[in-house]
């Protein structure tokens, strides 16, 4: 067996490598399908002049009519637009509530001198809680967790008093948690009732 | 089959798979696809191993290196995905729909049949006629690129003769919530 068998040439067929758009992801042919066609136009113009006059030049865009009548066209020009404005109002109103989201950040006293952190709200800015958790753990050398609290939300719990810290962390955007806007925080202090020891 | 699809809450668990399992999904997919051995292993070469990522309702996508590369609805044929084809795009039989079908199909819709039988569609002819339940892919007119992944619902020959109702189930299309998933 061992003896002359060389390695056979691969008769594979080579694959295709298609030009996806860097907006909208879909292959250049399609963005005009998308809900972002005018910012997919826009950014191919300015990226790649060949490309754009092969899928927008008047002669191009006279070919794709193909079978399809005038009057289907200027309706599909009209959905597009529309689905567009509609992306567009979405992703606004997303912004808007995201940035009037907050970030809560409880020190809650267990025992005397002993508290636990939570912090509630991270997730609104696409913030993913359990390697955040492990952040703090790591940095902090202590548990960190991602819980439910009462009302059934995500939140980490942090073992100690670490409040001051995670709102300089986040001030500071270290790691996971760039992009969150300080503004946003919301300091919270949860005193033990007197006299329930 | 992956609208309102989300990784966070409809992937329950991924998987190594045995290698005898490894082997089966591989002659299963020489024997379903229009692939040879060579090209197949280009995409999945032999000593690399696919992950099983299960999913709701009985699906089952496979990946390598996250990547997902096909995917399966109970123990029916393998599907692969859209990005697959884009790179081999003679894996499965292909049909075409015409232009105005486009933004339906990418609504989500299933494939009527005159948009198959119009003018700027295509369907094979009589002699590679394409039966019922069988996996195939999209092109659209006026375009270079599949634009989804579907199951016929009749022959093309019925296609063509009876020409209304749905010729074509979309199982994936370009912008569904499979294609968002570049990694797994
Ligand atoms: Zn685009």
């Amino acid at each position: 067996m061992a003896t002359t068998i060389e390695e056979p040439i691969s008769q594979a067929i080579p694959p295709i490598s298609v030009r996806y758009c860097a907006v909208c992801s879909f292959p250049l042919e399609y963005c005009e399908f998308g809900s972002s066609f005018t910012k997919c136009k826009e950014t191919l113009h300015e990226e790649d002049e060949d490309l754009y006059n092969k899928y927008y030049s008047e002669e191009a865009l006279q070919k794709k009519l193909g079978s399809i009548s005038l009057e289907a066209q200027s309706k599909l020009e009209k959905d597009t637009a529309a689905k567009e404005a509609k992306a567009e109002k979405k992703a606004d109103a997303a912004l808007k509530k995201k940035m009037a989201s907050q970030v809560t950040i409880k020190r809650i006293e267990r025992n005397k001198r002993k508290f636990v952190t939570s912090i509630h709200g991270l997730e609104a800015f696409g913030v993913d809680l359990k390697k955040v958790a492990k952040q703090f753990a790591t940095k902090f050398a202590t548990g960190a967790s991602v819980t439910k609290n009462p009302q059934g939300l995500d939140e980490i719990v942090v073992q100690g008093d670490v409040s001051a810290d995670i709102v300089e962390m986040i001030e500071d955007g270290v790691g996971l948690l760039k992009g969150v806007p300080k503004e946003n925080i919301v300091e919270v202090e949860e005193k033990k009732k007197k006299g329930g020891d | 089959m992956f609208k309102k699809f989300s990784a966070a809450t409809d992937v329950s668990g991924q998987t190594n798979v045995k290698s005898s399992v490894q082997r089966s999904i591989r002659s299963a997919l020489l024997s379903q696809w229009k692939v040879d051995q060579d090209t197949l292993e280009s995409i999945w070469p032999k000593k690399e191993s696919v992950i099983l990522v299960k999913c709701r309702e009985h699906i089952s996508i496979y990946t390598l290196h996250g990547e997902p590369l096909f995917f399966q609805h109970f123990d029916e044929p393998f599907f692969p995905t859209l990005r697959l084809v884009h790179k081999y795009p003679f894996l499965l039989p292909k049909v075409r729909i015409d232009r105005g079908a486009i933004r339906f199909l990418l609504a989500g819709a299933h494939m009527m049949c005159p948009g198959l039988t119009s003018a700027g569609g295509y369907l094979p002819p009589p002699e590679n006629e394409i039966k019922a339940g069988t996996p195939v892919v999209l092109f659209a007119e006026g375009k270079e690129h599949a634009v989804a992944l579907g199951v016929t619902k009749m022959s093309t020959e019925d296609m063509r003769r009876i020409n209304k109702n749905t010729a074509v189930e979309t199982v994936t299309y370009l912008g569904d919530d499979l294609w968002a998933l570049q990694k797994l």
